[in-house]
């Protein structure tokens, strides 16, 4: 609740009635040794519509999103992102990725590159686009989230809020039809969580899939067309952001929302 | 707000410059020599033994040094001036009339041209390779029609009317350089590859053969491994099979450094941030696309300092081959002195012998320092 929740604009559900799902979650369970830290994950995200995930911390909350591209690997139930469904099959994966793009809490920008070429990377070894072509389409996306001017800097110039934004045009570049954002905002400072929220609003009103791990519930309320409250490895309720907040079922999620307002 | 503003009022200009009293090398020489009467103590009775040992240098080196000796009509260098400085002054005339033979070994005396223009161009090849702007593939091909091109100009061909000189009469410096070139060169490449392959996950079979390569490759003494490579290893080759003595000696030192290179490499590979692999993979990177734009180019900047100390500790380790009948630059200059007219004179060799390994491990430790400032200017705010 750190940005307050009139600030923001409500964000026009783009959700695609009738065209296939973007992601299916089916009875997804997963172990760490003998811990389990998912539960029967069963979760459809049609394509356009805006998930986030909330929870108190361990609740599997990110492990759920790291296997929607298997940065983390499942080992019960079945993963399908865009049709294709996620194996042990080398090219299946490359297929995902391609069309997922992810935000990390901590950024992951590389740091011997300049933001420029942060951003071409992908795209001219991934999609094999020509070099000139990539930079163009950087550029763009620089531009899209206010820092074009930084292109030529390394990341270490930066401030964590604009590299936060080079992250998401960096994911962006790929042209994914479905970006993650796994706790975006948790890593800044007060002042810059603002430009980085600003921007994924933007992202919401262009209509892209998107998932995102976070605690900003002003943020869930006008742009997510759902929330899901995760704890234990399970999903424990799930609403319209109006329904979770206001009219709460189980006592878990009153729990937790009563800790998440008196932190703030 | 208050605060801002009390703290504006200050001038600035009036606080740049800290009191005399804290800077310049006065003010140093006070605090860190002379800070109490026990520093003063210490700084006076080692300042003392400093400037003995200095004079005592500079008297037997220059002052009461020999540089050179009468020759007879045949030609034999009388040593007798030499002899009767011993103890008190340098024998330098000893470099003068043997430095040909301490720098080329038994290289024959009139085609030590060609070691000459294969040190020459070992220089100018390190030159180039330091220098960051060359830092591009063609530069793998320079290398390779370098180190080739010495090996021709060492070895010779017949065909192109040049003496043949086998490789048991090379020696002293170029022989030195091709160890330490040739080694590092084949042995840093290994050694990445081992390093990933005893990080892999998915392969560990790979794994398994890679750490097995490494413990028991550094659990022996290069000695030893060059002692087998020499001894050893023609006893379990079929009768008629022979690799020559210096290949075995230099296989022995690329297999014995990979393994140590490749520890040093595995270091900054598990020093990268898990995130940064995560990123790669998530953006779709094959793992060889990782491998190479993403993870090397960051580990290996990590490891700059203990590789190029691994580095110039083979250049000197190199000098273990003696043992199995290689005159490296070491063993050619120990040789010299086995010259009935020069022995005893083993000191002025050794010091000259020290100042040539010296100038080329300054040279690696500078230029690392160098590229390690480089490196982080392009990084840090």
């Amino acid at each position: 609740m750190s940005v307050t929740a009139d600030a923001i604009p409500e964000v026009q559900s783009a959700v695609k009635a009738g065209a296939a799902p973007a992601i299916v979650l089916e009875k997804v369970s997963k172990w760490y040794g003998s811990m389990q830290v998912l539960r029967d994950i069963t979760l459809t995200i049609a394509q356009g519509e805006r998930i986030v995930i909330c929870g108190p911390s361990g609740s599997g909350k990110s492990t759920t999103i790291r296997c929607i591209n298997r940065l983390e690997s499942h080992q019960e139930g079945r993963i399908v992102v865009d049709g294709t469904e996620l194996t042990d099959d080398l090219r299946a994966l490359d297929t995902i990725r391609r069309e997922v793009g992810m935000v990390f809490q901590s950024f992951n920008l590389f740091p011997h590159l300049t933001i420029l070429e942060n951003c071409t990377l992908a795209p001219i070894w991934v999609r094999k686009m020509p070099k000139a072509e990539a930079e163009e389409l950087a550029m763009d996306y620089l531009r899209r989230v206010k820092i074009p001017e930084q292109a030529k800097k390394y990341p270490g110039q930066l401030s964590g809020g604009q590299q936060q934004r080079v992250a998401i045009a960096r994911a962006l570049c790929m042209k994914p039809k479905i970006m993650l954002f796994d706790e975006p905002t948790s890593a800044l400072d007060p002042e810059m969580i603002k430009e980085v929220l600003d921007t994924m609003i933007g992202l919401a009103e262009t209509g892209m899939t998107m998932v995102c791990v976070t605690h900003e519930m002003g943020f869930a309320q006008k742009v997510a067309d759902r929330v899901v409250f995760m704890d234990r490895g399970e999903i424990v309720e799930s609403g319209t952001p109006a329904r979770m907040f206001n009219d709460p079922q189980t006592d878990r999620l009153k729990l937790f929302l009563s800790q998440i307002l008196r932190g703030h | 707000m208050a605060d801002i503003a009390a703290e504006a009022a200050v001038p600035f200009a009036a606080r740049q410059r800290p009191p005399a009293a804290v800077v310049g090398p006065a003010a140093w020489a006070r605090t860190n020599l002379f800070g109490s009467w026990w520093s003063t103590a210490l700084t006076l009775l080692i300042g003392y033994l400093a400037l003995r040992f200095a004079w005592g240098f500079v008297s037997w080196g220059l002052v009461h040094a020999v540089w050179s000796v009468p020759h007879n009509d045949a030609g034999q260098p009388n040593s007798a001036p030499c002899r009767a400085v011993i103890g008190i002054g340098a024998c330098w005339a000893v470099i003068s009339d043997k430095y040909r033979f301490i720098l080329f070994g038994f290289y024959p005396y009139d085609e030590q041209w060609r070691p000459l223009v294969c040190i020459a161009l070992f220089l100018g090849l390190y030159g180039v390779s330091a220098n960051r702007r060359f830092w591009r593939r063609e530069l793998g091909l320079v290398w390779i029609a370098v180190l080739a091109l010495i090996m021709l100009l060492m070895h010779g061909s017949a065909t192109l009317g040049m003496t043949v000189v086998t490789d048991d009469r090379w020696g002293g410096l170029p022989l030195t350089l091709i160890l330490a070139t040739f080694g590092l060169a084949l042995a840093f490449p290994l050694a990445v590859m081992v390093a990933l392959g005893r990080r892999s996950r998915t392969m560990p079979a790979v794994r398994l053969l890679c750490v097995v390569y490494v413990e028991l490759i550094r659990g022996v003494p290069l000695i030893s491994l060059l002692f087998m490579s020499s001894v050893m290893f023609p006893l379990f080759m079929p009768q008629g099979v022979n690799f020559d003595n210096l290949l075995r000696a230099q296989v022995a030192i690329i297999l014995f450094a990979a393994a140590y290179l490749a520890e040093v490499v595995r270091g900054g590979l598990q020093a990268l941030p898990k995130g940064q692999y995560e990123a790669a993979d998530a953006l779709g990177l094959s793992y060889g696309r990782k491998t190479r734009l993403i993870v090397l180019p960051q580990a290996l900047r990590i490891v700059i300092p203990p590789l190029v100390n691994t580095f110039i500790g083979f250049f000197k380790d190199t000098s273990l081959v003696l043992i199995i009948g290689i005159y490296d630059l070491l063993q050619s200059g120990r040789a010299a002195v086995d010259d009935p007219v020069w022995q005893g004179f083993g000191n002025e060799v050794y010091i000259l012998l020290a100042a040539i390994y010296f100038c080329f491990c300054f040279a690696m430790s500078k230029y690392s320092r160098g590229l390690e400032r480089g490196f982080s200017r392009s990084r840090v705010r």
